[in-house]
């Protein structure tokens, strides 16, 4: 398992598209920082909702390749031949993800900080943020594993995680024009609202409950699609 | 060792495989031959447990591979016909992983390593990154990626493909050094290469054996038939009918002229002693015979007659 991740990880950082992705996630959480800090606020939250957001763009880039590309280059059966479990090579796979996404989680943590030295506190409402914006990463992660086992064509791969994801996000804003049980509904698998109680402030035992049933769901589905692939198509 | 019974494959409405079942004993080397397309490959996935299998069972040393795949896969080394390469990692850096990924005990995989790189030759290009090998190198890296832990049977798809010949002949030589432990399932379209190490061989056409038997008693079975070249400094028509007068001819003729004179003839017959009897029959006549030069049946000719016929050959 930490055989798979630890190889990830290298080959991400050994390529550029570790920094590219930290660097164009740093860039965009630069220019949203620009707003609170020019109007003289000490708020960091409404900045953390639109880092949700740019997950979204962020996650599929990230996890594109890493089930697509092995099965593209024929290292899949190296995988699947060797005594190493399916699941402990998927876990592996999505910790290694969400490594990368934890770093980009701290070197974001460099402008509350910044805010701090200038006389803002770090409040429990933050941490509390910071808590469900790594809840969020994990349950983005799972779903762009899963959109990467689907394809061997990484920029389908891309797509996929990146219209599921935007769905899961925009469920919580159709709820709200749609009303009744519907909107319950929606609201019940919105990541978007359950990640609001979080920018709120607001520590919701449910709402961690959730991102962790729907990471671990979608780690299963993953096994399952791969485990699929093999019997039905050879 | 490997024990494979009544294995089909369907691939949708294709039958890739369809109910093989062969046997490969301990310390072994088994030849697996056929054409491209034949369902060579298909098996060896099965073997491995990278494919599951239609219908029939696989089991190695006695584990069948749905209800026990880690123990098989513990005990093989596969090269599929791509190799797996991870080209952004160096030669160490891959075999490390590899080692890892198949539970080397940390403290033997240094010891392990070094071994296999000299063993096909990798020692000196450890350090470089396996995207910049050119596809010889690349292909033992392959190889040694298979022999990593130590498997007690190595599957290997088409070694050799796309290799010079003076690598061909020592991935052979490292494949014959290995064999003396192993169990090695060995699949080639080639022909000489699968009679230089094979002491087995299968013959599989679209998808069913067509035969099955060592190389040596492969030959005999289709040779039986004695066949002979000749040149012979006689004129075509009386030496054709004399010959065929010879007990045991079963069939005469000629195929032209031969470039330093006389008419070459090609004989088909049953008996051994059909040698002695040409030779004194053309003496009586006094038409010089020039050459006799057995044809043997190779395993080229046995292949294709096996595979165009479809004609079983035991």
């Amino acid at each position: 398992m930490f055989t798979v991740a630890k190889k990830e990880i290298s080959t991400y950082f050994k390529s550029p598209i570790a920094y590219v992705l930290i660097g164009l996630f740093m860039l965009m959480i630069s220019v949203l920082f620009y707003t609170p800090f020019s109007i003289g606020s000490g708020d960091f939250l409404p900045v953390m909702d639109s880092m949700g957001f740019f997950l979204i763009f962020l996650i599929p880039i990230l996890t594109m390749r890493i089930l697509a590309e092995d099965r593209k280059n024929g290292t899949e059966v190296l995988l699947l031949t060797s005594p190493t479990s399916l699941t402990k090579i998927v876990v592996g796979k999505f910790l290694a993800m969400y490594f990368i996404f934890f770093v980009i989680t701290l070197l974001s943590l460099i402008y509350p900080l910044i805010m701090v030295a200038y006389g803002a506190a770090f409040t429990v409402q933050l941490a509390g943020a910071y808590i469900g914006f790594l809840l969020l990463g994990a349950a983005f992660i799972s779903v762009g594993v899963f959109a990467s086992a689907l394809t061997e064509n990484q920029i389908i791969s891309a797509i996929i995680s990146f219209v599921a994801m935007l769905a899961f996000w925009l469920a919580g804003t159709f709820a709200a024009e749609i009303g009744g049980n519907v909107a319950k509904f929606l609201n019940w698998i919105s990541l978007t609202s359950r990640y609001d109680v979080f920018t709120r402030g607001l520590l919701g035992l449910p709402e961690i409950a959730y991102f962790v049933f729907f990471t671990i769901l979608f780690i299963f589905l993953t096994v399952r699609v791969i485990e699929r692939r093999r019997w039905v198509q050879g | 060792m490997i024990e494979i019974q009544n294995l089909t494959k369907k691939y949708g409405q294709v039958v890739a495989v369809n109910n093989i079942s062969f046997d490969v004993k301990k310390g072994e080397i088994l030849g697996f031959l056929g054409p491209n397309g034949a369902g060579k490959s298909t098996t060896m996935n099965i073997i491995t447990g990278y494919l599951p299998s239609t219908s029939g069972t696989v089991k190695v040393d006695g584990y069948d591979i749905l209800t026990h795949p880690d123990e098989v896969k513990k005990r093989i080394g596969y090269l599929p016909e791509a190799p797996p390469l991870y080209r952004d990692m160096t030669v160490t850096e891959f075999l490390r992983f590899v080692s890892d990924l198949k539970y080397v005990p940390k403290k033997k995989q240094k010891g392990q390593m070094a071994d296999i790189m000299e063993l096909v030759g990798l020692t000196d290009h450890r350090k470089r990154l396996v995207g910049n090998l050119s596809k010889g190198y690349r292909q033992r890296v392959g190889l040694a990626q298979a022999l990593v832990g130590n498997p007690e049977v190595l599957i290997l798809d088409e070694p050799t493909v796309g290799l010079d010949p003076k690598q061909i002949i020592e991935i052979r030589r490292v494949i014959k050094a290995l064999s003396q432990e192993r169990t090695i399932i060995l699949s080639s379209h080639i022909l000489p290469e699968v009679s230089a190490i094979c002491e087995r061989i299968v013959i599989i056409n679209k998808g069913v054996i067509a035969a099955e038997d060592t190389p040596d008693r492969l030959s005999q079975g289709v040779g039986q038939v004695l066949k002979l070249n000749l040149t012979i400094n006689g004129p075509v028509k009386e030496v054709i009918s004399a010959v065929r007068k010879i007990d045991g001819v079963t069939y005469m003729d000629t195929t032209g002229k031969a470039p330093d004179g006389g008419n070459r003839f090609i004989l088909e017959g049953v008996s051994n002693d059909i040698k002695e009897k040409l030779f004194y029959a053309m003496a009586e006549n006094g038409w010089p015979l020039t050459e006799i030069k057995p044809s043997i049946m190779t395993l080229e000719d046995i292949f294709i007659s096996v595979v165009t016929k479809g004609q079983e050959v035991r």
